[in-house]
């Protein structure tokens, strides 16, 4: 695993895959400075027999250019459909989401966010350098663009020798790496993910973690991170959002910043911040306990 | 575990083994035959005959005559002899070939249309809920009828089709029956195939705003391959059958389905001569199989199996 290296330019600088409005990384110059935001957001699904069930109420989110952001909340507060809204992958039957200014529909089109889910999704006929390429592809990108695009990602989550190797031959933490690297491949400015160390071992698990981390400060982008961990949150997040289920809401929001992501290493796991960090997104999940849902947080992983 | 965890020398020797194996079985199937010819009542045994009445009782074990049973030696020497007694006849095992050779034609025609028309019904059913409720039913019911009720209907249709220069031939009967049981295994396993994708790929797609087609030939159709290569393989079986049992029913002369008919009028004279066509139809079915195990070859990148991280 390649060790951080600031001296590398971003992939933002270089390699440009001629995608329209993309911008380069961390600067303000775009009219939105903020990556997400969502305005009075409600998806009631409609359930057997008229029956209703919200799983998503009053949301009222924002996300920052370059800003680290986990939601956080037991099974069923309807964290992962928040970010399905984001991603345009469900319409919110209230309220308005805006990704950099433009509706969701249309970040969705102009590619303005990479997306990773709990599952790696890689598509298991093609290698890892083809299934990095298969959005640069999609998207018309020429050969010699892709190549270098691919060559740069893998470099960057460290699997430059696994390009020719096909996803069943690789662990479940390369996997997910190869996924994080195909999200990356348009230079998005937002990155959207799902548990996506979920399914992975607890020590793959904490250096994917310090991995995301090294590749957030080289990329700038801004991150809506879906998890059930609440150390993982405060490690990796600027801001915590806390949600809670029956209906799925934000009840608090903790900030954490624990310094600069390129300066946050393992040490910081056994730093005094990162204990007061997670003891107050303990207590702000166990208040939402103590509201009329009672025993909502008991899915909570405190890992 | 993975075709790369074989070495090629391995692989060699396996098949090596496959060829000896196959030529063993082979051999113990005549040596059985032989046996049982050797240690079998001449007359096969019979339970409760009466005196005097033919066709009387019930046949528990066949005949070994070399009228029923045939010698396996004189089976292949019959095949090298010629096929009749008049001047400049070929030998029977040409007859054979040539036949089983226009069979073979044929299957692969019918396997063809049958592949493209079952694809076709698939990608319909697929981009259509209300075309898959309305035509999946028939394509299930399509197969429950008999196909000695259809042949005589498809050539009596094909007859009345007349256009210009074109005018129905029997062969085309003879396709159209064959594809017409070659396109289910692949209209019902193709559409299982495209619909196989999980919901995470479909998103994915969905979140690089690709369209269905570009979802149809980077996603769906790769995704098919596990499912399409065994629908391909029971169609290229039903296309031989098809082939033999329509040259038969629409009375097609050429392919070896007449050739069994013909040759099985003779064997009361010459007992070793019904066996050659059923061999070349054995050998049709063969070739067929080994075409598509060929295809799938060529397909094998798109045969591996995502394993869950």
């Amino acid at each position: 695993m390649s060790s951080p290296s600031p001296s590398t330019p971003a992939p933002e600088q270089t390699g440009a895959t001629g995608m329209a409005g993309t911008a380069p990384a961390g600067a303000a110059t775009d009219a939105a400075t903020e990556a997400v935001v969502a305005r009075g957001v409600e998806r009631v699904f409609a359930g057997a027999k008229g029956a209703e069930v919200t799983a998503l109420t009053g949301i009222e989110l924002t996300v920052r250019a370059g800003e680290f952001v986990s939601l956080i909340g037991p099974s069923g507060c309807g964290k992962s459909t928040l970010l399905r809204l984001i991603a345009d992958l469900d319409t919110p039957t209230a309220g308005e989401i805006r990704v950099f200014g433009k509706t969701a529909a249309q970040a969705r089109i102009d590619q303005s966010y990479g997306i990773a889910f709990q599952q790696a999704g890689l598509l298991p006929w093609r290698t890892v350098a083809a299934n990095i390429e298969l959005p640069l592809q999609l998207h018309g990108a020429d050969g010699a663009t892709r190549r270098a695009r691919v060559a740069e990602l893998l470099d960057l989550v460290g699997l430059a020798d696994f390009a020719k190797h096909y996803p069943d031959q690789l662990s479940g933490g390369m996997q997910q790496r190869v996924a994080i690297a195909r999200s990356l491949a348009e230079q998005p400015r937002l990155l959207l993910m799902d548990e996506p160390f979920g399914a992975l071992d607890e020590m793959t698990r904490e250096r994917m973690q310090t991995e995301l981390l090294r590749i957030r400060a080289e990329t700038g982008a801004a991150v809506v991170f879906v998890t059930h961990s609440i150390p993982e949150a405060v490690y990796l997040s600027d801001r915590v959002v806390v949600m809670s289920p029956r209906p799925g809401r934000i009840t608090d929001e903790v900030d954490v910043r624990l310094g600069d992501a390129a300066d946050r290493g393992e040490d910081l796991r056994e730093d005094a911040a990162f204990f007061a960090g997670v003891t107050a997104v303990r207590e702000a999940l166990h208040g939402a306990e103590s509201a009329p849902a009672a025993g909502a947080a008991r899915g909570v992983d405190v890992r | 575990m993975t075709a790369a965890a074989i070495t090629p020398r391995a692989k060699r020797a396996h098949r090596w083994r496959a060829v000896v194996w196959g030529v063993v079985g082979v051999l113990a199937l005549a040596a059985l035959w032989e046996l049982y010819k050797l240690v079998g009542p001449a007359d096969g045994w019979l339970v409760g005959a009466q005196e005097g009445v033919t066709g009387s009782g019930i046949r528990l074990l066949p005949r070994t005559s070399d009228q029923a049973m045939p010698h396996t030696w004189d089976m292949v020497a019959r095949v090298i002899e010629p096929v009749t007694r008049a001047q400049g006849a070929l030998p029977l095992g040409v007859v054979v070939l040539l036949a089983a050779l226009t069979s073979l034609g044929i299957a692969a025609l019918g396997w063809l249309v049958g592949v493209v028309v079952g694809f076709a019904l698939a990608l319909l059913m697929l981009g259509f809920r209300i075309a898959e409720r309305a035509v999946l039913p028939f394509v299930i019911l399509s197969q429950t009828v008999p196909l000695i009720a259809l042949a005589p209907l498809i050539r009596n249709w094909g007859s009345r089709l007349e256009f210009g220069a074109f005018s129905w031939e029997s062969w085309m009967s003879v396709v159209v029956i064959a594809s017409y049981l070659a396109f289910f295994p692949v209209a019902v396993g193709a559409l299982r195939g495209l619909q196989s994708p999980d919901a995470a790929h479909l998103d994915l797609m969905r979140s690089y705003a690709a369209g269905w087609w570009t979802t149809l030939f980077r996603l769906r159709m790769p995704a098919s391959v596990p499912f399409l290569v065994p629908a391909l393989r029971l169609a290229a079986a039903n296309a031989v059958v098809g082939t033999v049992v329509a040259e038969i029913s629409v009375g097609f002369t050429g392919g070896i389905g007449r050739l069994i008919l013909e040759t099985a009028v003779a064997a009361s004279s010459d007992p070793a001569k019904p066996w050659a066509p059923i061999l070349g139809a054995v050998l049709l079915g063969l070739v067929a199989a080994g075409f598509v195990a060929l295809l799938a070859a060529f397909l094998s990148p798109f045969r591996r199996q995502e394993t869950v991280a």
